[in-house]
């Protein structure tokens, strides 16, 4: 299963959330499973058609996503996904 | 039960509460996110919050016990709905909430950017896209509904007839306005008499930029605009407007209305120079008033400002309740009237952008 870490700015909406291990073999898989264990999660992640925020990053060991639009990147087994807010200001 | 003014900021939702006729600061609630609209349903005392965050998208809240506690509603989805042939349409921002009719429980609008007006009939859970207006052919069209200021057309006024909840109007920046006499189901542009000097054609049917609109909830077929090329009045509800800008030009630009509810001929304006100068003329901070319909306006402002004021008043920022007037500005000022605009006290001065502003009270 691969590990997911997110960044701490998201736990003012959902307390609950820490570093968990989910399956999934996509990035999109992965969110559909994480949306099962915290609902409404994947609306604060995607937009309407299910495409990342522009202002959201996700690192796979280390790597930005290349498929932002649907998200189909591969995730092996032992993966570490990073959740991460862009730097922007305001 | 005590009055209560909600102040939506680019920071958070500052809440005022008057006791012994004072008004002071009560609570900050979702500090450091910006509040993109607010509104309280006068059927339930329910306040709505959108906000705008930056990275997690726009979001909507509600309360139903003025505040002590919140719960997240559902939004609006453009999923499966496109912009123009071949771009997806997305949710960019939520502007404006209107009830459905005292007759319509748990019935709502809302009004979003790019342009989709949403209804919803289960008090907010669920939204449902106005099919026949976002399919209204002028929508599609480059030149009649587009961004100005922002990216995309946004619906930020929707009225609903106080004697009729299927007739509704809806102000739209950049299209015009839009009226439905059938709860939605069908929509005609109603821009006769309106300008728009940026337009090859300034009285194209569609193209307009109301920048806030009103109805007098005594006589429905009176209802005033600040648009972008001046201040325009309708009183035969909708079919012909009539500009009402002050003499020389002044006051003229603005965005920031409000009216009386009794009275069709009285409002109030808080101009700024020129589409090209967004700050008080003069910087002298001034809020015009108008009691015959909009033949002359005068200035209601002892008290404001009179020198290097730069405070612009947007449109969602100024409201009203009985004798009460308030409006925020750009720069986190907030004054307040509870003489019809008599004289005016500054509030604070260093609250963030004030983007709404909104009464709440209970009789």
């Amino acid at each position: 299963m691969a590990k997911i870490k997110f960044t701490s700015a998201l736990n003012r909406f959902f307390p609950s959330l820490t570093e968990i291990e989910i399956q999934g073999s996509t990035v999109r898989e992965v969110l559909i499973n994480i949306e099962k264990i915290h609902p409404g999660i994947s609306n604060y992640l995607t937009d309407d058609n299910g495409r990342l925020r522009k202002h959201l990053n996700i690192f796979v060991e280390g790597d930005l996503i290349k498929d932002r639009q649907t998200l189909n990147d591969h995730i092996n087994a032992d993966d570490e996904l990073l959740i991460f807010q862009a730097l922007s200001g305001g | 039960m005590s009055n209560k003014l909600l102040v939506g900021t680019s920071k958070g939702l500052v809440i005022l509460v008057q006791n012994n006729g004072q008004w002071k600061i009560a609570a900050v609630q979702f500090e450091g996110f910006s509040i993109s609209l607010l509104y309280v349903d006068e059927r339930d005392g329910t306040w709505w919050i959108g906000i705008a965050h930056r990275h997690w998208g726009e979001k909507l809240h509600f309360s139903i016990n003025e505040g002590k506690t919140w719960e997240e509603s559902g939004v609006p989805s453009y999923k499966d709905y496109f912009y123009r042939p071949g771009k997806p349409a997305t949710l960019k921002r939520l502007w404006t909430m209107q009830h459905a009719g005292l007759d319509k429980p748990g019935c709502l609008w809302l009004g979003t950017e790019p342009g989709g007006l949403f209804f919803s009939n289960d008090n907010g859970i669920s939204w449902q896209l106005t099919e026949k207006l976002w399919n209204h052919p002028s929508r599609l069209d480059d030149l009649q509904w587009f961004g100005a200021g922002k990216d995309f057309p946004f619906i930020h006024s929707i009225i609903v007839n106080p004697r009729n909840s299927d007739h509704v109007y809806i102000g739209v920046s950049c299209a015009g306005v839009f009226e439905t006499k059938d709860g939605g189901k069908n929509w005609i542009s109603k821009n006769k008499g309106l300008v728009a000097a940026y337009l090859p054609n300034p009285l194209a049917e569609v193209g307009h930029d109301p920048h806030r609109m009103l109805q007098c909830h005594a006589d429905p077929r009176v209802i005033w605009q600040q648009n972008h090329c001046g201040i325009f009045r309708t009183r035969d509800g909708g079919e012909n407007w009539e500009k009402v800008s002050g003499e020389n030009g002044f006051p003229n630009y603005g965005f920031a209305l409000a009216i009386d509810e009794q009275d069709p001929n009285t409002a109030w304006v808080i101009p700024a120079q020129s589409d090209e100068m967004r700050i008080p003329v003069d910087l002298k901070l001034t809020v015009c008033k108008t009691t015959d319909g909009g033949k002359k306006w005068f200035s209601v402002s002892k008290g404001l400002p009179e020198y290097h004021s730069f405070d612009l008043v947007l449109r969602h920022s100024f409201a009203k309740l009985n004798q009460t007037l308030a409006f925020g500005s750009n720069n986190g000022n907030l004054y307040l009237s509870d003489n019809n605009g008599e004289s005016w006290v500054t509030l604070c001065h260093s609250l963030s952008m004030v983007n709404c502003l909104a009464f709440s009270y209970r009789p």
